[in-house]
């Protein structure tokens, strides 16, 4: 194979990794849009949704299409509960309180999801093997793409488009975009502040959980800590792109993911996690707010 | 004045080699056994590092999630000091904290430009970057399988656990009077009012950035104090050991004790260390009650057990002797 076609081969999967990261970041970056708030446990629902569209895949003996389009819709659904729990129970009485507070209870509460995922019976803490559809190859000018990158990339651009369409064109986008802008003002127009932060929350985490099935697809494995680096990375692609912008996010999430799978192909896996820590330390040194963020003067 | 800095540290100093020697004996005749005789000196390292946390993130007001990579380096930098170059212990660990605040410094200076989160990301990232280059640095590090055979304290059997506990123990006695005098000296009161409001310190003529370094050089220094104390202590390092688990360990007992409380962090840090112990039993249930203890304290006691009070043995002595209209502490 010769350089170029290499070089094309890990763009794919790299565009891959990159829409997954994208999704997660998505999440991140509303939640601190409108929370103001790192949601450190992100990565914990991802590996919540994994594991509701497991328990879904196991119940047949195979992995049909429809079966896997029903475990997307149940983890969506359970975790959007679970971020609205969470939301309410841990965040939501910490929402005047200093904000380092708040990152540290994010914090308990990721290592909460992890080790209660470990406890649980039905998860415990070994890995297990995700059911996934039968894999084909296409090769294009001798680059091969798999189904699975495939369905990666048409579920998570069609989950960017209808957020894109629910931010933009909805009724409670506008809501979500004036909470984000100024809560205090919003509150004084009508909008319901914390109704707007749940359904963010859900939203974010309803996302989460489909990038944790696709996640686990691409690599067909579950077990509770698999959710810290995706999250992290996310975090990263969040950060990268400015946080708190939506279309940030998703170029972040794609710049990640081609930077890490070039990083593997050409010059070591093992610094592949430490690339996207290096990213972003250049970035947040060259443009502090991120490439699509804007720049915010301190308030004295 | 000055006589009464000379009582305090007498004070303290008594007290301090009263309990040392109350543990040597203890350990000696068997009312403490060799298995929790383990437990406080690992206990005395965890409660260094988690002082070296408060510094940056109690008393500077700058959430730190990295501090696993600087005990990191001054658990490796002491490793090989001791094994390759054949230091004396007593000069490798100072050295190990010395590389360590030189890479603290170097980090801090595009770190602390950033602030909050940002800033609690990028520790944790550098965090991660400290680990990942020790698993490539197998040469010095010996990668991913780790660093076996490094030299005990003491190889003594019957002393051996005494000695360790007195070396951990004179290092965490030793810090902790340096920290204390360093909150209460003039860079301290700069430190701490940048915790209280960045943007008023800087407009009554505190350089901000400065300080920030000032603090995040120091508590580099201690945790690399700390790792060295770790390697020689453990005698076995492995890059797997300084994740962020490890960094949010220390986190905890920082947040419980109280940010910007030495005392808080010092019991905390044994009592929390032993419970680690106790809890065995519990097993992997263990790793739930810890941060549910840490949500709940956040929703319901966000300042910790001790908030920023520290505990005086001075003012326990003095209270009787005060004079009427004295300046007290």
């Amino acid at each position: 194979m010769g350089l170029l076609q290499e070089v094309f081969q890990q763009l794919v999967n790299g565009l891959a990794l990159g829409s997954i990261y994208a999704l997660i970041a998505l999440g991140y970056t509303m939640v601190y849009g409108i929370a103001k708030l790192i949601n450190f446990a992100h990565g914990d629902i991802l590996m919540l949704g994994a594991f509701a569209g497991f328990f879904v895949l196991i119940t047949a003996s195979a992995a049909t299409p429809i079966l896997y389009i029903v475990s997307f819709v149940v983890a969506m659904a359970i975790c959007a509960a679970i971020g609205v729990i969470m939301e309410k129970t841990c965040y939501k009485p910490l929402r005047n309180a200093p904000r380092m507070n708040a990152l540290i209870t994010a914090i308990g509460l990721s290592f909460f999801l992890e080790n209660g995922a470990r406890v649980f019976p039905p998860i415990g803490p070994n890995p297990k093997q995700f059911p996934t559809l039968a894999n084909v190859n296409f090769n294009l000018f001798g680059v091969n793409i798999s189904q699975v990158q495939i369905i990666v990339f048409i579920v998570s651009i069609g989950l960017m488009v209808l957020l894109n369409y629910i931010v933009n064109y909805t009724k409670v986008g506008k809501a979500m975009r004036a909470v984000s802008f100024d809560r205090g003002a919003a509150y004084l127009m009508g909008i319901n502040v914390n109704r707007i932060i749940s359904f963010t929350f859900a939203i974010g985490s309803a996302l989460a959980a489909a990038a944790g099935i696709l996640f686990s697809t691409a690599y067909p494995q579950v077990e509770p800590y698999m959710g810290i680096m995706p999250g992290i990375k996310a975090f990263v692609a969040a950060v990268l792109g400015g946080i708190g912008s939506i279309p940030g996010a998703m170029i972040g999430g794609f710049i990640l993911g081609v930077a890490e799978t070039l990083t593997k192909g050409f010059i070591s896996s093992q610094l592949a996690d430490a690339i996207a820590f290096g990213i972003l330390i250049v970035i947040l040194i060259v443009k502090p707010t991120g490439i699509l963020g804007a720049n915010v003067s301190e308030k004295v | 004045m000055m006589n009464k800095r000379v009582k305090n540290s007498a004070i303290l100093l008594g007290i301090s080699i009263l309990i040392l020697a109350a543990v040597a004996v203890f350990i000696r005749t068997g009312v403490i056994d060799e298995y929790t005789a383990q437990i406080l000196t690992n206990a005395g390292i965890n409660v260094i590092i988690a002082l070296s946390l408060n510094l940056i993130t109690g008393f500077t007001g700058l959430l730190s999630l990295g501090q696993a990579g600087f005990m990191a380096i001054g658990a490796y930098t002491t490793a090989v000091l001791v094994m390759q170059l054949h230091l004396p212990m007593v000069v490798a660990i100072p050295a190990g904290g010395a590389v360590t605040a030189f890479f603290g410094f170097l980090i801090g200076f595009p770190t602390l430009r950033m602030r909050g989160d940002y800033l609690a990301i990028v520790t944790l990232g550098f965090g991660e970057i400290i680990r990942v280059v020790m698993i490539n640095l197998d040469k010095i590090t010996g990668g991913a399988a780790g660093l076996k055979g490094i030299p005990p304290f003491s190889e003594d059997f019957t002393w051996g656990p005494i000695i360790s506990f007195a070396w951990v123990y004179i290092f965490m006695v030793l810090i902790i009077a340096v920290i204390s005098n360093l909150i209460n000296s003039s860079p301290g009161r700069a430190i701490v009012a940048i915790r209280e409001d960045e943007i008023a310190a800087n407009s009554m003529g505190i350089n901000v950035f400065y300080y920030k370094m000032y603090a995040f050089t120091m508590s580099a220094f201690f945790a690399g104090i700390g790792g060295g104390l770790y390697a020689l202590f453990f005698g076995y390092l492995n890059p797997t050991m300084f994740n962020f688990l490890k960094s949010a360990d220390f986190l905890v007992i920082v947040v419980l004790g109280g940010m910007g409380s030495i005392t808080g962090t010092v019991i905390t840090g044994f009592i929390l260390t032993y419970l680690q112990e106790f809890l065995r039993i519990l097993q992997d249930y263990r790793l739930v009650i810890y941060p549910l203890i840490l949500i709940l304290m956040m929703l319901f006691r966000p300042a910790g057990i001790m908030g920023t009070k520290e505990l005086s043995f001075v003012k326990l002595f003095t209270r009787k002797t005060r004079v009427k209209g004295g300046v007290s502490q």
